[in-house]
């Protein structure tokens, strides 16, 4: 089972920057991303593309993304995520209430089948506990079309006590900007396996591990 | 002496909208648009405001710029003009405008011709198409946007489409001077 392999108790220690060593809202950090620069190459030579981001409204992702002749459906996932199940130490206890599951999903995920050619999920997922994550990772399955991208982070320290919640900016093809916004304690670490394990209806998934311990996952559908 | 000071004060206001005589204008009452205003009256007056107090639920078609501050459930629809939502705006709303400013709330699909500008604290859920947008940091939106490329013809000057309307109405191939003007306008 998918819970065997994940380690839900993350332990102490470090953040994943010097930078983002600091609770709240702080400087913006500029980072090349192996992981968004696969996720655009996936898009070249294509138009008219539908795109969703999880990374709410930013005047940067917007204008990258419709600069590049596509179109944008924008949406702070994080934020959904702290109206739905709070932000206090009830924030896992309140993932596994049907209503409150419910409408997280139906906030973030509710679109017809196929809807999507790519989509930047950035760090949400682990912030989901169990069943939600998979009930989240089908319905995402279900709205990308065949061939489509979906680009996720995961924080590879499993010292770390908390993980900072980010505010995700495409600056270029390769380079994004990061804001941090709060700090947050993942549910689960995730390693290579077990993300084989959860994106297993794709057709594949690739990582990219960063020396600031930020595995990148290109999940192709 | 006091309300020679106040007569003072106002005085175009009042002769340029003849709704608002009977008394002083007070702020954010509402403003009633005058149907048969002359240009002049229009022009000097400034947008028509519907004020923080105003609820209306129905359509509303507009031939000028327009604020609103106040409710509005329906649909809106200014399509030559610019809209703005003010910061206590709420509207449940389809909206169809050349611009759209929104500093308050906007639930409904928005098509804008030009321009939408999403300012800092305001909160739009629906589906955008227009040519271009600017969203502040700090400001709420969830839905799909859509930049529509602005037709060759529209981007003319107004002259110019005359000059294009005249030379197409004498059968004169227009789409070199079109493009011309496409370069020069913007």
């Amino acid at each position: 089972m998918l819970k065997d392999r994940l380690r839900i108790e993350p332990s102490s220690a470090s953040l994943h920057s010097p930078n983002n060593r600091k609770s709240g809202a702080g400087q913006p950090l500029n980072r090349a991303s192996n992981g968004l620069d696969q996720f655009f190459s996936s898009l070249q030579d294509q138009e008219s593309l539908s795109i969703l981001d999880f990374s709410g409204a930013s005047q940067a992702n917007i204008s990258f993304i419709t600069s590049m002749g596509h179109r944008i459906y924008s949406n702070d996932a994080l934020r959904t995520l702290e109206e739905a199940f709070g932000t206090g130490g009830d924030f896992i206890t309140n993932q596994s209430d049907p209503e409150r599951a419910g409408l997280f999903l139906r906030e973030n995920l509710e679109f017809p089948d196929r809807t999507f050619d790519g989509a930047l999920i950035w760090d949400t997922l682990q912030f989901l506990a169990p069943p939600l994550l998979q009930d989240t990772v089908d319905r995402l399955y279900r709205i990308l079309r065949p061939q489509s991208s979906l680009l996720a982070f995961f924080h590879a320290d499993e010292k770390a006590q908390t993980a900072p919640l980010f505010s995700y900016r495409i600056v270029e093809s390769k380079v994004m900007s990061l804001t941090p916004r709060n700090q947050e304690r993942p549910v689960q670490y995730f390693n290579n396996r077990s993300l084989e394990k959860l994106f297993q209806k794709f057709n594949s998934v690739k990582f990219f591990l960063t020396r600031d311990h930020l595995r990148e996952v290109i999940v192709r559908r | 002496m006091w309300n020679k000071r106040k007569e003072e004060e106002y005085p175009p206001k009042s002769t340029a909208t003849p709704a608002a005589t009977g008394g002083p204008i007070k702020e954010n009452a509402p403003m009633s648009t005058n149907p048969t205003p002359s240009h002049h009256a229009t022009e000097s007056r400034g947008p028509a405001v519907i004020g923080k107090s105003v609820m209306i639920k129905g359509q509303i078609f507009s031939r000028e710029d327009l604020t609103i501050d106040g409710e509005i459930d329906g649909s809106v629809e200014l399509h030559e003009h610019r809209l703005t939502v003010g910061p206590n705006g709420k509207l449940q709303a389809g909206v169809k405008a050349r611009e759209v400013v929104v500093l308050g709330t906007i639930h409904g699909n928005v098509e804008a011709s030009d321009k939408i500008d999403i300012r800092k604290d305001a909160k739009l859920v629906g589906d955008i198409k227009t040519a271009r947008i600017v969203i502040e940091d700090g400001a709420y939106f969830k839905g799909s946007i859509d930049i529509a490329r602005p037709e060759a013809p529209r981007a003319s000057a107004p002259s110019q489409s005359k000059q294009q309307q005249v030379s197409s109405a004498a059968g004169a191939n227009n789409s070199t001077p079109v493009t011309a003007a496409v370069g020069e306008s913007r």
